[in-house]
């Protein structure tokens, strides 16, 4: 487990709250009545399946996707009174890397709420954007193009531009998805080095065993919001069956709970089908 | 060589070729990297459109056109914000219409159509002072928007969508977009005429991009690569007696072709050092597995 779960709210007021909360495009609901509370400190994974509403969840905390019934608070304000500072890391898989940007570029885009009278970027801001581009281990790619990074250090990059603006709340669009797994685990390391800094981390993901069983709290949505609790409370075939609506077996190993894969046999593979009727046959 | 120099029409042209070059050039790099290089050529059709319906009914052709052709950008980017509808299709819809109509007014009016034969196919030794002032306030203009908002469009072009949640007044900033863009359409017909407007927006920012992989460096070039080809094609239209506009395409068509063999020599070069870099390697790998022999 990546970090103990505080998720208590108790003597905090949360950092996000969601009241009851319908929400989508374009007039369809894709969320209906989401009640969600996320405290200081916080480290929560969203999970589902394609199409559940985790992406549309974290955009109505930003205030990008229509919230029709009930209300989204971020720091006890609703957003529709005050756009919040919050640091937004999208999908790496809808960026377009031929895009003629370097790494600094990016990065400084996250100082455009704080920087709205001057066209440019002052001297402070650029060493301000480096110390953070330092902390993450990128300062000195940022003259290269963001094409030019490892898939590491791209989600580097752009939690950089999430991090440059000082939030105390990071969502992160499947921050994990199409990487392969050292890369993967790298930015789940540093996401719970934000983590111990203070900052309220909530992430989609796809990923069952590599992600969400890590995480201190999790929140399994199928168009609703099915369960929430740490993943060893959560993660029961009950659930699962609910959220993913499939039978879905659960191991444990070393204490964490896990999704176990029912093994198949594609293709016309005669070894292993072979070798599948004689440990059947032994 | 200097010949063409003491008409001063000719001259007129040249100065007004560069500024229409160096205007289209800094455009194009938002339209090109927006995906949206047919903007430039579906514009021009519905300026068009605009332009007949401010003559016939008597309105001045820079305020009719202009407003025209803002309103087309901003339905072309309301519509393609219905995600079932995508720029390509929204851009021929609305522009072909507006086209259409110009084409079934000019039908009706057929004393009009001179006119619009230059509209069409544009005439730049035929551009007056006034239109050269129109294009300098116009030039002068865009530039100082793109530089007053250059965080805000850099963003808006790279992330549209994720723009917005930084606090980027997207919907503003394609506005305003949409306005000086229309602008510089209606400027520069009158020296490229509608059919070779695109070109003059897609090739100079596509020729920059072959070159450099910084936004700034890209700008930059475009824009003097955009004047260039503004000042070279007219230069030798007159020699080569050709149609100004269509010189000033060819030019920069060529000077494309230049660039794509310039950048495919870079990547070959680039692939081959690798290569012989490995190899050394190899070598270097070869000769040290025989030492601790």
């Amino acid at each position: 487990m990546l970090h103990p779960s505080p998720h208590q709210y108790e003597h905090h007021e949360p950092v996000v709250e969601l009241r009851s909360v319908t929400c989508g495009y374009g007039g369809v609901a894709v969320v209906e009545h989401a009640d969600l509370k996320i405290a200081r400190g916080d480290f929560v994974g969203l999970l589902g399946p394609s199409g559940s509403g985790k992406t549309t969840l974290l955009k109505s905390i930003l205030g990008a996707a229509d919230v029709y019934e009930g209300e989204v608070l971020v720091n006890g304000r609703s957003i529709k009174d005050k756009r919040p500072t919050i640091g937004y890391v999208p999908q790496l898989e809808t960026i377009d890397w031929e895009f003629p940007v370097t790494v600094e570029q990016v990065v400084m885009m996250g100082l455009i709420r704080k920087n709205h009278f001057f066209p440019w970027f002052r001297q402070e801001e650029r060493d301000h954007a480096y110390s953070i581009m330092e902390r993450l281990g990128i300062a000195e790619f940022g003259k290269r193009h963001i094409r030019q990074l490892s898939g590491g250090q791209q989600q580097r990059a752009f939690l950089a531009r999430a991090l440059v603006s000082d939030p105390s709340l990071l969502l992160l669009d499947e921050p994990t998805s199409g990487v392969d797994i050292k890369t993967r685990d790298e930015v789940m390391h540093l996401l719970d080095e934000l983590n111990h800094q203070d900052i309220t981390i909530l992430l989609t993901t796809h990923e069952i065993n590599a992600v969400a069983a890590h995480l201190p709290w999790v929140v399994c949505m199928n168009g609703r919001i099915v369960a929430e609790g740490p993943p060893s409370d959560v993660f029961t075939p009950e659930v699962l069956k609910e959220t993913y609506n499939a039978e879905i077996h659960i191991t444990e190993y070393q204490g964490m709970k896990l999704v176990a894969e029912s093994p198949h046999y594609f293709g016309r593979n005669d070894r292993q089908n072979h070798e599948h009727e004689t440990v059947a046959g032994d | 060589m200097f010949d063409p120099l003491q008409y001063e029409f000719f001259v007129r042209g040249l100065i007004v070729a560069t500024l229409v070059g160096a205007l289209c050039g800094l455009i194009g790099v938002y339209i090109v990297l927006r995906r949206m290089a047919y903007i430039g050529h579906g514009l021009s059709h519905a300026v068009f459109g605009g332009a007949v319906v401010s003559y016939v009914i008597d309105l001045n052709f820079f305020i009719g056109a202009s407003v025209w052709g803002f309103l087309s950008a901003m339905l072309i980017n309301l519509t393609t914000r219905k995600r079932s509808i995508g720029a390509d299709a929204a851009i021929g819809i609305i522009t072909t219409a507006s086209f259409a109509l110009g084409i079934a007014l000019i039908s009706r009016t057929k004393t009009a159509t001179r006119s619009f034969d230059a509209a069409l196919f544009g005439n730049i030794l035929g551009v007056e002072q006034s239109d050269m002032y129109a294009i300098a306030a116009v030039t002068l203009a865009t530039f100082a928007t793109v530089i007053i908002g250059y965080k805000y469009l850099l963003f808006t072009t790279f992330e549209p969508d994720v723009a917005g949640f930084y606090g980027v007044p997207t919907g503003w900033i394609d506005a305003l977009f949409a306005l000086i863009l229309a602008a510089t359409i209606v400027v520069s017909i009158q020296v490229l005429g509608v059919t070779m407007i695109a070109s003059a927006i897609v090739i100079p920012p596509v020729v920059a991009r072959l070159l450099t992989n910084d936004f700034g460096k890209m700008m930059g070039l475009s824009v003097l690569i955009g004047a260039f080809c503004g000042l070279g094609g007219i230069y030798l239209s007159y020699f080569v007696n050709a149609a100004s506009g269509a010189t000033v395409v060819l030019f920069s068509a060529a000077l494309f072709v230049v660039a794509l063999a310039y950048n495919t020599a870079r990547d070959r070069i680039a692939v081959m050092r690798g290569k012989a870099r490995l190899h050394a390697g190899s070598v270097i790998a070869a000769d040290d597995s025989h030492i601790g022999d």
